[in-house]
């Protein structure tokens, strides 16, 4: 068993405290998606405006959260903003790899399974702050606080590239 | 009344008899506050589903043979015992389900596709869990029927300011008897007679009440009333629909299967009599038994003495917390214990629910973050989510002061 303080080290606060990149983005340009983490109720909203050449020129947080979705969202924008399309996708599989998923098909349907140990990590990616998250691996139930924001993130830029569906939700007829 | 001996209680409980040893080292008795989720039971109840499965089990209704009978027996008298301890006229009344949340899937699906037809309305409330509300939106996508909503007001109870106006021309009201985040108790008979004064049959959600105060259908007035046991020291698996006899007769079946008919040809089948009717396969019979065993328990001490405990408690937490923690603390819900249930939803200025639960288990206190299956009464109070701890029959001062320790302990590891 692990103490709190491999969980909340102090950089976690500190985005969780002072989060970056909080705001809204005009749609469209941007995409925006939803995240919910069913279990906790969390709600993270995530905004990216990616240019012509496909970098992610602008990315925005909004929702609410733990301590840890909101830390790690904070950080995931400080992180890919100004970076291409593929440097993101990068960076997410490499972050879920922190948290021991293994991705089976990162830009599609976001089912995880365990991590494959065959699963060649991409060491040219840094994650650098991003890397005090490794603590959540202890706590299983946060493991999926952590991924919230990159989830989250996932849908925003597949939405940006096909059509968007966003769960239709099943509603009365009639009013 | 008597007081009850919680330390005798907690022997019971054997799982309550264990230490932790959290993330640093430390070891610290277990502190369980989350019983509206689903209690603990006592060695009572565990010893009784033993018994029947080393000596007394068979299917039900089936067979000839003598341990069929027993079973068969074991079954029925548990029937009989949920049918006295809510007050019901006859046992013919009790129909077994999985849980609460099938027992109003069963009602939606059954008597709402009998009686409710496009245009038709009903009325919910916002502070209903998830269970009271989706099988009737699964509906009304279908039917075309509207839904309603009861307002609740910024003290956690409904506004029923408004209730003529919403209940006009409704066919069926459905709501909690006490909410299971705020611990609100809602005034049952005033609203099952609002609701037959406009012409609409009551569903009294019942999971968190039953547990926890004396029950008495006949005085309550409704139609139907649901609960599980899994949240009154009884096994999970194993659920209840109470119903007024001439409304389950006039219903169709719900699952269609072995059990529930009386004759089965290549063309079609007759129904068996209630509850049989609404009991297809087989059913949870150990579960049966041990929900009986938990109402022998509860009954042993008095639903009246259980609650005077609880209200007691309540006051003591909501006491000591405020002491302890003062505006760092948000306590939903009605402010007076005799009001509400035992059962506290907290917000720990600027930590989040989920945070706060973090560090009570480094403390071996065992409560629940979330929005507790009720995201519209969370919305209405703009919170993704709370702490929710929730006492029982075992709980005392001492867990709620280990609670106080640990909330003061999270404010201090969170503070700036
Ligand atoms: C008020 C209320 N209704 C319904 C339910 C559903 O109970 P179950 O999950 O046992 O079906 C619960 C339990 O969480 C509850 O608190």
């Amino acid at each position: 068993m692990a103490g709190l303080e491999d969980l909340y080290r102090e950089i976690i606060l500190d985005h969780y405290r002072s989060p970056r990149n909080r705001g809204e983005l005009e749609t469209p340009p941007a995409h925006r998606a939803e995240g919910f983490n069913p279990l906790c109720g969390d709600e993270i909203v995530v905004y990216v405006d990616v240019d012509d050449e496909g970098i992610i020129e602008d990315i925005k947080i909004g929702g609410q959260g733990c301590s840890i979705s909101q830390s790690s969202a904070s950080m995931m924008s400080a992180a890919i903003k100004g970076k291409t399309l593929g440097e993101a996708r990068k960076m997410t599989t490499a972050f879920k790899q922190l948290m021991s998923i293994h991705e089976t098909n990162v830009g599609g349907d976001g089912s995880e399974s365990e991590l494959d140990p065959e699963a060649e990590v991409d060491t040219t990616v840094k994650l650098g702050d991003l890397e005090a998250l490794q603590g959540v691996v202890k706590f299983p139930t946060r493991i999926k606080c952590a991924t919230l924001g990159w989830n989250t993130l996932t849908e925003a830029l597949t939405l940006g590239s096909a059509p968007a569906d966003p769960a239709s939700p099943i509603r009365p007829k009639n009013h | 009344m008597t007081k009850l001996d919680i330390a005798r209680i907690r022997a019971d409980f054997p799982i309550l008899n264990q230490r932790q040893r959290t993330g640093s080292g430390i070891d610290r008795r277990l502190v369980f506050l989350d019983s509206a989720a689903s209690s603990q039971r006592p060695t009572q109840v565990i010893e009784a589903m033993d018994q029947l499965y080393q000596h007394s089990y068979a299917n039900v209704h089936r067979g000839v043979y003598q341990l069929a009978e027993r079973a068969t027996q074991a079954y029925e008298g548990a029937r009989a015992k949920v049918a006295a301890f809510i007050g019901a006229t006859t046992p013919d009344e009790i129909v077994f389900t999985k849980n609460a949340t099938e027992a109003l899937n069963l009602i939606a699906h059954s008597w709402g596709r009998a009686n409710l037809s496009e245009g038709d309305a009903i009325v919910l409330t916002i502070m209903e869990h998830h269970a009271n509300i989706v099988p009737w939106q699964m509906l009304a996508a279908e039917r075309g029927i509207e839904i309603r909503w009861i307002p609740v007001t910024d003290q956690g109870e409904l506004d029923l300011s408004n209730l003529d106006r919403i209940l006009d021309g409704a066919k069926l009201l459905a709501f909690t008897s006490m909410s299971n985040v705020l611990g609100t108790l809602n005034p049952v008979e005033e609203l099952v007679a609002a609701a037959h004064a406009h012409g609409a049959v009551a569903v009294i959600d019942a999971a968190q009440s039953v547990p926890h105060l004396p029950t008495n259908v006949v005085d309550l007035g409704a139609d139907f009333l649901v609960f599980s046991s899994h949240k009154m020291l009884g096994p999970t698996g194993i659920g209840v629909l109470w119903a007024r006899q001439e409304l389950l007769e006039a219903m169709p079946p719900f699952l269609g299967g072995g059990g529930m008919i009386l004759n089965v040809t290549t063309d079609s089948f007759t129904t068996a009599e209630v509850p049989a009717k609404f009991e297809a396969g087989t059913p949870p019979i150990a579960e049966a038994v041990g929900l009986g065993a938990a109402i022998d328990y509860l009954e042993d001490f008095g639903m009246q003495n259980v609650r005077r405990h609880e209200v007691e408690l309540t006051a003591y937490a909501l006491r000591t917390l405020t002491e302890r923690l003062g505006d760092r603390l948000t306590i939903y819900g009605p402010p007076e214990p005799a009001a509400r249930g035992g059962v506290l939803s907290m917000a720990l200025k600027d930590v989040h629910a989920h945070d706060v639960s973090q560090v009570l288990d480094e403390h071996a206190v065992c409560i629940r973050p979330g929005h507790h299956c009720a995201k519209p009464l969370m919305r209405h109070f703009g919170v993704a989510a709370t702490a929710r701890a929730s006492f029982y029959i075992y709980n005392d001062t001492d867990d709620v002061d280990a609670l106080a320790d640990a909330l003061v302990a999270a404010d201090e590891f969170f503070a700036l």
